[in-house]
């Protein structure tokens, strides 16, 4: 059987590919090539995140494996698909999850279907995920990965029952140690190699930046007031704030002395607004463009639900509100519930589903 | 079954000229530029070599500058002769709109230090319009630069038609011959060109390696500057067994050319003629009856070249979307482009290069397997979304 393996030139995805050859698959590389690789003035930025370095690497480690490696350019498809989305929810006042997009709108999509021209019928990525199928009922389940420190299933609630059917995830139930001793072991060249950290295509995490010089109109200045509307301070765009930030607010201080948050952005009058830590705190959000992976319920469902990827699923109730709406009501409190980014449920450690945040 | 149709990318070497690269490695270590028993034993091949490349194009060998390849061979013609114009006060310089990256990137680097540029437009059939260089022809053009034969779609241009048009207004003439010689008869004087550019491994010599031709009495300053070496116009140490395994090469050239040419035809024919019948919605890209022998341009209808490449690539079958130097990149076709085709057919095009290996067996193969991999992209682009996710 053929089997495609999106390389990303890190050691995650080299293993990914490394056992699905041990494994006896007919293992093909692929790189997704997803931004324009040179700067403005035509030189390359070297060294920086999912660079050509990085195609380098998954091309050394394909040789290494002795299997072939190709660079598909899917600049166009990221550009639509995910910086287009970054870009909008930033200036709507939302903090966007561009990795979720990317695998459910470019990997297990377009790549999908590009492997399936060449006969793949499976895609596999290195994901902190495990995909299995349930006998009973036939569906395809989505569980965690077994490092719970790496896990990364929140970012592939929104694939679909087909696409999880194509999916591989070849070190889901490995841990990150393990994934690099057997690497060590293998002699991948990339076996020490970092992890990454930023968005791959913002390798200097300057976002704000970036949402400017991508966004079709230039952000618009608005104020930074309290939850009552008393004017705090200036700023010079909506899209250089997330919910729950302290630092950065060009506060000099705050009225009571006491640490302000942002609680709000308010794209309507590019208003920011500011209080205290307990303010952040909500028991319920609605979600939008939910997909479940496991059977939509009927009547509310007890679940753990997780608001940001750095967070613990907390325990809650979910009930299915219209064609593809969620509201969740948490046994606790939880701070900062942002706008853009995902909430997803689970049943232990199995995906129920999940959707964006409103 | 591997089968390599990538000619125009690289060609693979015979075992002769393999065999006089490992011996000039081995035997020939000398410089050169020394005096004694060893640099002039290197210096001898090198002067054997320099007249096999001179009889591949009808040149005499104190005309011809060995070069580190074909780049560097397009590189010395412009900018040598534009800097040594330059006090005469010639500084336009004119291209065709096809031309290999070599020659456009070139003009664009001295258009940025203030010479004037043109493009020449070429017709659908990728034929430089004649009236198109007499257009844009000045009193101040130093030199006009056409390629022979295209890289990616074969097309043979009418070179003396052209330099002559150049040599009226006072402009000098280059040709880069990089893919036609070795493949057609290539000949200095019929071309009436000032300069032409050759690489070796275009036609079965080894990568690193090329030259160019200067017509006697031309003004060139040097581009590498450095020693006396190859008459003080491209400084450095020659590649002495690189440039043994060219001139291996060009002998080879010379004597089967006309059979090869005659052979290599055939086949190509056979393999455009099978992929016409077989595939439905393809067509050729260029006039198919002035083209170099080996190269066939297909466009596909409703396909992804990329993902043609690499299922052909996944049956042992090697191709390519373009020039070997644009892959990776985005960028339709510049040539494809300059026909004037439309942006999908930029992009669903595959160039077929074939060359002294190629064998009417392989050609089979490929036919064999190309309708059904056409066909099974071409259902995936009717039915997408197949996988596609909900969001």
């Amino acid at each position: 059987m053929r089997i495609v393996v999106a390389m990303s030139g890190g050691v995650d995805s080299s293993v990914a590919a490394a056992l699905l050859v041990e494994q006896g698959y007919e293992v093909i590389g692929v790189s997704m090539q997803l931004y324009d690789q040179t700067l403005a003035d035509g030189v390359e930025a070297f060294g920086s995140c999912c660079s050509l370095s990085d195609l380098n690497d998954a091309r050394r480690v394909a040789a290494a494996l002795d299997i072939p490696h190709y660079v598909i350019n899917l600049e166009r498809q990221f550009d639509e698909h995910v910086v287009s989305n970054f870009v909008r929810e930033y200036t709507a006042g939302r903090t966007p999850l561009p990795c979720a997009h990317c695998n459910s709108d470019l990997k297990f999509a377009t790549l999908a279907e590009r492997a399936r021209g060449f006969g793949a019928d499976a895609v596999a990525t290195g994901h902190y995920a495990r995909v299995e199928q349930d006998t009973a009922s036939g569906r395809y389940l989505l569980r965690r990965g077994a490092d719970t420190a790496k896990d990364q299933a929140y970012f592939l609630f929104s694939l679909s029952q087909a696409q999880l059917r194509a999916a591989r995830f070849p070190i889901g139930d490995r841990d990150k140690g393990a994934v690099r001793a057997y690497a060590r072991a293998r002699g991948l060249p990339v076996a020490d190699k970092p992890d990454s950290q930023e968005i791959c295509f913002i390798p200097d995490d300057d976002y704000a930046g970036f949402v400017r010089s991508h966004a079709p109109h230039p952000p618009a200045p608005g104020v930074i007031t309290d939850e009552r509307g008393a004017l705090l301070g200036r700023h010079d765009g909506i899209h250089r704030f997330t919910i729950g930030q302290r630092k950065g607010l060009g506060l000099s201080s705050s009225p009571t002395g006491e640490p302000v948050y942002v609680l709000e952005l308010r794209p309507s009058d590019q208003r920011v607004i500011v209080g205290p830590k307990q303010a952040l705190e909500k028991r319920t959000l609605t979600a939008a463009g939910v997909n479940w992976i496991l059977e939509r319920p009927e009547t509310p469902r007890r679940i753990t639900a997780q608001i940001r990827h750095r967070h613990t699923a907390a325990p809650a109730a979910v009930t299915a509100v219209g064609p593809d709406g969620a509201e969740v009501v948490f046994d606790d409190p939880q701070i900062a519930i942002t706008p853009g980014q995902a909430v997803v449920f689970y049943d232990g450690d199995v995906v129920v589903g999940g959707g964006w945040i409103d | 079954m591997r089968v390599y149709f990538d000619y125009n990318a690289t060609a693979p070497l015979s075992a002769d000229v393999a065999d006089a690269i490992a011996r000039a490695t081995r035997d020939l270590f000398g410089n050169p530029s020394s005096l004694h028993h060893f640099g002039q034993q290197a210096k001898a091949a090198l002067d054997d070599a320099r007249s096999s490349v001179a009889s591949l194009i009808g040149a005499e060998p104190t005309e011809i500058v060995f070069t580190s390849g074909g780049t560097e061979a397009d590189n010395l013609a412009i900018r040598g002769l534009a800097e040594a114009l330059e006090p005469s006060g010639r500084r336009h310089l004119v291209a065709s709109a096809i031309e290999h990256e070599a020659v456009l990137n070139t003009l664009k680097a001295l258009a940025r230090r203030g010479w004037r540029t043109s493009l020449i437009p070429v017709a659908a059939s990728g034929v430089v319009v004649r009236e198109a260089l007499e257009a844009v022809l000045a009193d101040d053009t130093a030199l006009v630069s056409v390629m022979h034969a295209n890289n990616e779609i074969g097309t043979i241009q009418p070179i003396k038609e052209l330099a002559d048009l150049a040599h009226a207004r006072g402009a000098l003439f280059h040709t880069d011959a990089i893919q036609s010689a070795g493949k057609i008869p290539t000949d200095i004087k019929q071309l009436g060109v000032d300069l032409l550019a050759v690489s070796a491994h275009k036609f079965g010599g080894p990568k690193g390696v090329g030259a160019l031709w200067i017509k006697r009495g031309t003004r060139m300053l040097p581009v590498l500057t450095g020693g006396k070496h190859e008459r003080n116009r491209r400084a450095g140490t020659e590649n002495v067994a690189g440039l043994v395994g060219m001139g291996a090469a060009a002998r080879v050239a010379v004597e089967k050319l006309a059979g090869e040419a005659a052979r290599v035809a055939a086949i190509r024919d056979e393999l455009e003629a099978g992929i016409l019948s077989r595939v439905p919605a393809t067509a050729v890209n260029g006039a198919r009856d002035r083209r170099v022998p080996n190269t066939s341009n297909i466009s596909f209808d409703r396909v992804e070249a990329e993902s043609l490449l690499i299922a052909l690539d996944l049956e042992g079958v090697a191709v390519s979307t373009g020039s070997a130097c644009s892959s990776g990149t985005l960028e339709p076709s510049h040539v494809l482009k300059a026909m004037g085709f439309a942006a999908h057919r930029t992009q669903n095009s595959l160039r077929f290069s074939l060359g002294q290996f190629s064998t009417k067996a392989e050609v089979e193969y490929v036919l064999g397997i190309l309708p059904g991999l056409v066909e099974k992209l071409r259902t995936l682009s009717r039915h997408p979304g197949a996988v596609s996710s909900r969001s």
